[in-house]
């Protein structure tokens, strides 16, 4: 079992950069620490896809000139070019989504003075006890008149 | 064969929905045009939709293309795929999200800014064009550029209501869902790097070979359970459905119908793909997801319910019970026989046109309440707004299985395909609860709706509904009963969907 995890050395090491990119997502209350998170998982996945996609003494997917005008078209010597294709999709999905995320986090930001979720949580429901009591007033006041 | 014309429907709706949301921002704001504009092109992809679905089940037969994208053939290149099934969710998910967004018109005038409402029409057409080629994609890595377009979508659409509590609510889904897209996109690395495919029926194929050698049990299990997983965290199954009442109950009234009624299902269906196109429901079974997918919307359906009950506020009321709706798809996904599946399928059209009823009909409601959302601020607005009056009403019934609404044909579907299944007392018994815990939170509500309120000092002189909010709910009504009392026919055309769909 321990021999085949450091077999394939590169796929452990993805799985637990996604780890580490999956717990700060969910546990940290930092909206920064939690987007580096993001980015921490989405980067293992490339990692992993590189790995799964590279073959030992091959080349990259581009026409080698085979010194005589023509071209070594051979399958066998160069490595699938479909995981990389797969990683640059995934960067881009992963720069837009990590783009959406700051521009959320500088709304937060701007509405409660603060970064962390869970004190935005706070102030929320404190504006709205206060709300409430202020309309009760109101009412009280309407009523009394 | 098919006919050229509906052979290119599939991509044609994509790219239409696709180049409407890039052109949206250019056309004229005055009389809000550009919103007109989007509406119509959805209502067109609908008109399409419904002659796909012609063309394919014309004559009693039941057609399924492939329609390959680009010039590469099937193994390498990207390819749409088209049956009944997927013709009839295309359909209901156009007409659904059409009549929300025609519903809530004047409603989202009053809560998102003019220059906001251009960028909120991208958003819907993106969704849209997401939704769809969710449907149609026979690609499982297209589906995951896809899920993840549809994510970007759906939290803008809820941040778009200019608000703190909208934008906190915005980045919860947002976090929830990237949780979900992370484990879906290692899940389709693994299996890519298990089957050596992308496209579905390539995948199936090599996964079938896997299992008659029984390799690479385990990482198929675990590539399985990390899709369901991140595929139900974004359909808001429940042990993973905390942000949804957050999203669902503090965005605008428009938004808050599309994410319950459609956004949410096309995560289900590409699940429901999933199962059927790329592993098989032989091999769901051997790997025990069926049991398991089973048991979370038995909770599903009871949880939901729960903590509906213990809400005031009534959009987050009818936001819980979508936790509770979106048990019972599971449900029929877990029965994993063609009856469930086609039961489960029922449900998600049935569930796509009274949600974003319910959501409606709970706006205008409030509207004339002064945008109060409590439910004992609502006292009487029946009387008020009847149109929204009815809506609720019917809706309510329709979520707790009264015969002739609605959701009691997907009750009724759900419980004649659980006949034959181990589990049938379990599942006859959570449907009968649930239907009771159900009428518990909605009979109240539609009461205080209907009390007439005596405080004559809180009468508040509200404007008139307008027509195309009476056209829409009168829409959503004939729906509502067309669905309850004939949905054999429709069954019968999923049925045959999804026997095409393998």
């Amino acid at each position: 079992m321990l021999g085949k995890l450091f077999l394939n050395h590169y796929e452990a090491v993805a799985v637990i950069l996604f780890g580490i990119g999956m717990t700060n997502l969910l546990l940290q209350r930092n909206l920064i620490k939690k987007i580096i998170g993001l980015n921490i998982m989405d980067t293992a996945v490339y990692l992993f896809l590189a790995a799964k996609g590279f073959v030992e003494g091959r080349a990259a997917p581009i026409l080698i000139s085979n010194g005589s005008g023509g071209w070594l078209n051979s399958s066998d010597l160069y490595v699938n070019p479909v995981p990389a294709g797969l990683v640059l999709t995934g960067i881009v999905v992963s720069v837009s989504v990590t783009a959406f995320s700051l521009a959320l986090a500088l709304k937060l930001y701007e509405y409660y003075g603060t970064l962390n979720i869970d004190e935005a949580l706070m102030k929320m429901t404190e504006e709205q006890v206060e709300l409430e009591t202020t309309i009760e007033k109101a009412e009280e006041d309407v009523l009394a008149s | 064969m098919i006919n050229i014309f509906a052979f290119n429907i599939p991509f044609a709706s994509i790219f239409l929905l696709m180049i409407t949301a890039i052109v949206t921002p250019l056309l004229p704001k005055k009389n809000r045009f550009n919103e007109k504009f989007s509406c119509c092109v959805i209502g067109l992809v609908a008109i399409l939709s419904a002659y796909l679905l012609y063309a394919l089940t014309n004559g009693g037969q039941s057609l399924a293309f492939n329609f390959s994208m680009g010039h590469f053939p099937a193994p390498w290149g990207n390819e749409l795929r088209a049956g009944p099934l997927e013709a009839i969710l295309a359909l209901f998910f156009c007409v659904a999200m059409l009549l929300s967004l025609t519903g809530n018109f004047s409603s989202t005038a009053e809560d998102i800014a003019p220059n906001r409402r251009q960028i909120f029409c991208v958003l819907v057409n993106l969704l849209m064009a997401s939704l769809l080629a969710l449907t149609y994609t026979n690609d499982l890595f297209t589906a995951y550029v896809f899920i993840e377009i549809n994510t970007i979508a759906a939290c803008a659409i809820v941040a778009v209501k200019e608000g703190a509590g909208t934008t906190r609510a915005a980045i919860r889904y947002l976090i929830m869902s990237l949780v979900g897209s992370g484990l879906v996109m290692i899940a389709i690395c693994l299996l890519y790097d298990l089957t050596g495919h992308l496209l579905m029926q390539n995948m199936h194929g090599a996964i079938q070979v896997l299992m008659v050698t029984k390799e690479y049990t385990m990482p198929l299990t675990v590539a399985l359970a990390l899709i369901t997983v991140g595929l139900g965290i974004k359909s808001a199954l429940y042990p993973f459905a905390s942000w949804l009442p957050d999203a669902h109950g503090t965005s605008t009234n428009a938004s808050s119908a599309i994410l319950s009624g459609l956004v949410l299902k096309g995560h289900i269906f590409t699940i429901i793909k999933i199962f059927y196109r790329v592993f098989g429901l032989d091999v769901i079974h051997y790997l025990r997801m069926d049991t398991a997918i089973f048991i979370f919307g038995l909770v599903a359906m009871i949880m939901g319910s729960v903590h509906a009950l213990r809400q005031t506020n009534i959009k987050r009321m009818i936001a819980w019970s979508s936790v509770a709706q979106v048990g019972y798809i599971f449900l029929g996904v877990g029965l994993n026989t063609v009856a469930g599946v086609a039961a489960a399928c029922l449900h998600i059209i049935i569930h796509a046109c009274v949600k974003p009823m319910l959501f409606t009909a709970a706006g205008g409601l409030s509207a004339v309440a002064g945008h109060k959302k409590n439910l004992h601020e609502l006292m009487g607005t029946f009387y008020i707004n009847r149109w929204a009056g009815l809506g609720l009403i019917a809706g309510a019934f329709s979520m707790m299985g009264i015969p002739a609404f609605a959701g009691f044909a997907s009750k009724l579907s759900l419980t004649m395909a659980s006949f034959d299944h181990p589990f049938i007392v379990w599942s006859l018994a959570t449907l009968a609860t649930s239907s009771v815990l159900n009428a518990l939170y909605y009979v109240p509500a539609v009461i205080v709706v209907l009390t007439k309120n005596k405080n004559a000092q809180n009468k508040i002189t509200a404007p008139e509904p307008t027509t195309l909010y009476k056209f829409s709910m009168f829409v959503f009504l004939s729906l509502n009963f067309y669905l309850g009392l004939f949905c054999m026919p429709l069954l019968r055309l999923i049925t045959r969907g999804v026997n095409v769909l393998q």
